[in-house]
Formats: C-alpha cells, sequence, structure tokens
C-alpha cells in the first residue's frame, strides 16, 4: 500500500504540492490527470524518493520513503518508473537494457538476467528486438522496451509520468495495451496521464489535481461523466 | 647554409638506443593517461556534484594544472620535493607531473562530458534501484567516455609529447637518449631529424589504434 499524507513540496520560493493525501491499495490503478504544472508529475517523484519533500510523508508498504534512515536503492527495487521521454540507456542494446538491473541490482547472474530479460521483451512484444540498440526503434517501442526494464525487477508498484505524452498518436494504443495486459495481472500502478478514455477505461481511482492540491478523487467513471467539482468540471470541458 | 654535410651511418647505428628512449616514452605516456583518466573522472565527478569539499579540491587543480606550464610541474616534482627530502627518480617525477598535468586538463573534458548527460539517465537509473555508483558505473561513464573519446586521444598525443621535457631532469625517453646519442657525435641535426619521425610515428600509431580501438568498444548509437 502507498499512503501519501499532507505532502509538500517546493522548489525554493516555488511551491508545487501543498497538502497531497492520497492512498493505492494493493492492486489498486490511480489515474491523477491535471493541467501542466500542477504538480502531478512531481508527485510521483516524490513517491520513489527522487524528490525530497518538505512537510509530510509518504509511506510504501509501511516505510517511510523520506526518512534518513530508509535504504532508498532497496525501496525503488519495489517501485517501477516509467518516464514520459522513455529514458532508454542509448550505449546498451535493448537485451542489456533489461538485464541489467537484475544482474547488478539483483546479483542475478548473466544468464539468468538475460532469460529474465527476454521473457519481459516477448511479454511487451519485443521479443525480436533483444540485439538491436534503442535508437534504432520508434517511440512506442522504446516505451515498451522501458516498461520491460521495469517490470524484469519485479516491482509491486509502477509509476508511469506521462507515459503516452511524447509518442506520436498512432503509437499510443500499444503502449496502453501494454498497461491494459499489466492491469490484466493485477499490478498496482500509479498514472499520470492526459488520456481521460484511458483512464477512465483502467483505474479504479482518478484524481484530478490543481495547484499541488488534490481537488477531487473518486471513483474513475463518476470523476469523469460527472464531476462534482467545478475545477474539475471546467478542466475536463477544456480536455474532452 | 650549403654546405652542411649529412652524415646518417652514426645514427643508424644509435637507432637500438633510440627505440629504447621510444619505449621510455610510451611507457610514461602511457602511466600518465591512464592515472590521468582515473584522477580525471574522480576530479570531474567531483566538480559537477554539489559537496563543496569536492567541488573546490576539483577546482584548485585544474587551477593550478592548466595554467601553469608542464616544465614547471616537473620540477616541482624533482627538485621542489627533492627540497622536502622526498627523492623521486626522473621517471617517477615526470610520471607524476605529467599526470598531474593530464588529468587536469581531463576533469575539464569529462565534465563537459557529463554535462551533456541529461538527468533523466541518473533519474532511469536511480528508479531502477541502482546506487550512485552503479548509475555512473553502468549508464553515465560509458556514455561519457563515447563523447569525449577523441579529445581524450588528444591528450594522450599531447602526454607523447610533452614528455620530451624529461630531457631536462635527466630522464632516458628518446629525447634525452636523443640528447645524449648526439653529444657523442655531434650530427645534432641528424639524430633529432630521427627523432622527430620517430615522434611522428608514435603519434600517428596512437591515433590510428584510438580508430580502431573506437570501431571496436562503441557499437551502440548516442
Amino acid at each position: 500500500m502507498i499512503q501519501i499524507q499532507g505532502v509538500h513540496k517546493s522548489f525554493g520560493a516555488l511551491k508545487i504540492l501543498k497538502g497531497i493525501d492520497l492512498e493505492v491499495n494493493k492492486g489498486e490503478v490511480v489515474s491523477i490527470i491535471g493541467g501542466s504544472g500542477s504538480g502531478k508529475s512531481t508527485l510521483l517523484y516524490c513517491i520513489n524518493g527522487i524528490e525530497d519533500i518538505q512537510k509530510g510523508r509518504v509511506l510504501v508498504d509501511g516505510v517511510d520513503v523520506h526518512d534518513k534512515s530508509t535504504n532508498l536503492n532497496k525501496l525503488r527495487q519495489e517501485i517501477g518508473m516509467v518516464f514520459q521521454q522513455w529514458n532508454s540507456f542509448p550505449h546498451l542494446t535493448v537485451l542489456e537494457n533489461v538485464s541489467l538491473a537484475p544482474r547488478v541490482v539483483l546479483g542475478k547472474n548473466k544468464k539468468e538476467a538475460q532469460e529474465l530479460a527476454k521473457h519481459h521483451l516477448q511479454h511487451v512484444g519485443l521479443g525480436d528486438k533483444f540485439d538491436v540498440f534503442p535508437t534504432q526503434m520508434s517511440g512506442g517501442q522504446q516505451q515498451r522496451l522501458a516498461i520491460a526494464r521495469t517490470l524484469a525487477m519485479n516491482p509491486n508498484y509502477m509509476l508511469l509520468d506521462e507515459i503516452t505524452s511524447a509518442l506520436d498518436p498512432e503509437l499510443v494504443g500499444e503502449v496502453l495495451d501494454t498497461l491494459r495486459l499489466l492491469r490484466d495481472e493485477g499490478m498496482t500502478m500509479i498514472c499520470v496521464t492526459h488520456e481521460m478514455a484511458f483512464a477512465k477505461e483502467v483505474s479504479d481511482q482518478i484524481a484530478f489535481v490543481e495547484e499541488g492540491i488534490i481537488e477531487e478523487i473518486g471513483e474513475a467513471k463518476q470523476v469523469i461523466e460527472n464531476p462534482s467539482n467545478e475545477k474539475t468540471k471546467r478542466f475536463l470541458s477544456k480536455v474532452l | 647554409m650549403g654546405d652542411y654535410e649529412f652524415h646518417w651511418l652514426i645514427v643508424f647505428q644509435a637507432f637500438p638506443q633510440m627505440l629504447n628512449g621510444a619505449f621510455v616514452t610510451l611507457h610514461v605516456a602511457v602511466f600518465s593517461m591512464f592515472s590521468g583518466i582515473v584522477f580525471g573522472v574522480l576530479l570531474a565527478i567531483g566538480k559537477t556534484s554539489n559537496l563543496k569539499i569536492p567541488k573546490s579540491i576539483a577546482s584548485s587543480w585544474v587551477e593550478v594544472a592548466r595554467n601553469t606550464p608542464a616544465l614547471f610541474q616537473i620540477y616541482m616534482a624533482y627538485f621542489g620535493l627533492g627540497a622536502f627530502g622526498i627523492h623521486l627518480s626522473p621517471y617517477m617525477a615526470v610520471l607524476c607531473a605529467l599526470t598531474f598535468v593530464n588529468s587536469g586538463y581531463l576533469t575539464e573534458t569529462f565534465r563537459g562530458g557529463l554535462q551533456t548527460i541529461p538527468r533523466t539517465q541518473y533519474v532511469a537509473s536511480w528508479s531502477l534501484g541502482m546506487t550512485k555508483f552503479q548509475a555512473y558505473r553502468y549508464i553515465i561513464l560509458p556514455q561519457m567516455f563515447r563523447r569525449v573519446y577523441y579529445p581524450m586521444t588528444n591528450q594522450f598525443i599531447w602526454s607523447i609529447l610533452m614528455s620530451s621535457l624529461g630531457i631536462l631532469v635527466g630522464m632516458g625517453e628518446l629525447s634525452g637518449e636523443t640528447q645524449r646519442l648526439q653529444s657523442l657525435s655531434y650530427r645534432t641535426l641528424e639524430f633529432f631529424i630521427i627523432a622527430a619521425a620517430m615522434y611522428y610515428v608514435m603519434t600517428k600509431f596512437v591515433l590510428y589504434s584510438a580508430d580502431i580501438m573506437s570501431r571496436r568498444l562503441f557499437k551502440g548509437e548516442i
């Protein structure tokens, strides 16, 4: 379970998050929607401790992420993250991209790590790309590579940061299909997304964030189709 | 001019000794380059970090190494340390001095290389549970070395050529040997023409091997 309790985050004088409370249970999919600069992505980075926070706390399975004694490297093995710009490692082949972390972080031997990597690459439909370098692939393929790279660490949670925003429209579908697959397998996910229809379809809950505050949170269908908050209504009328 | 008579035979008779000198030159260049890379990487990471002490150590090192003549570094290592009772052999003095200068220049080269690598590469590494060290070891430095590979070979050429300053502390590298050998016969011009040709061959050889190596080392696009 991920518990976000009264989290405040600022960069210098700029306040990004102004008291966020959110709970995500195991097996749940929560989407976070909102305009640019609302703090959605920053919230994700606070969950795996890439960003520090000024107030409040984030608990992942009861472990305080921002406590000084927490071993963040260990904790991050449980929390996979996929990025808007996919961030594949350009100097490594597709297979090495996926097998590296299991090998050096989890201590698997080379053969085990490669078998694991192959399994996950096949899972996301990249079974024929093992020896290719990421830059030779399309954005959609690189994003699926990034998902496989994360899955190979066998995480309990996935944080997805606008993972279709930088893709050409015709490539969005293949990535969303991969997420549907994960959801059906019971993966716990927090997605920051601009894909409203997709969010409605796959999420259990949707949270609408504006200016660092969760303005509305509720069952996915209800938030999208019948929002109760005026700000949510205004935002949805612009994007839908 | 006009009436100078070239005598080459004496140079060819001394050629094996010059080859020995060339070997010492390559030796000190390779080692000063290797240790220069090690220090350069550490200093560049120090310089790009937010930690005060590593940052200021790295900055002062670079300042001194880049803004004083290599000749002075060699004198400092040989005579300067000698004044404090630390007696280095000519070879060690030149090795230390060239390492110092190499790492100073390489720090700046590496820093430039590191700055071209987006922060997202670090974030992606950390999010997979890698430690800071692992992120540098497997993700950041391999990419950095690709980008600074050719400036690095320049520094290697520089090391080969600058090791000739060893002549001033009595080091038996190519220039020192040539100087000694010509003083026996006073065929100065012949000896130094051949020595210059040997430097040329060495640097060409290094550039050529660097090119071959780069094709084997760097397969992915970047």
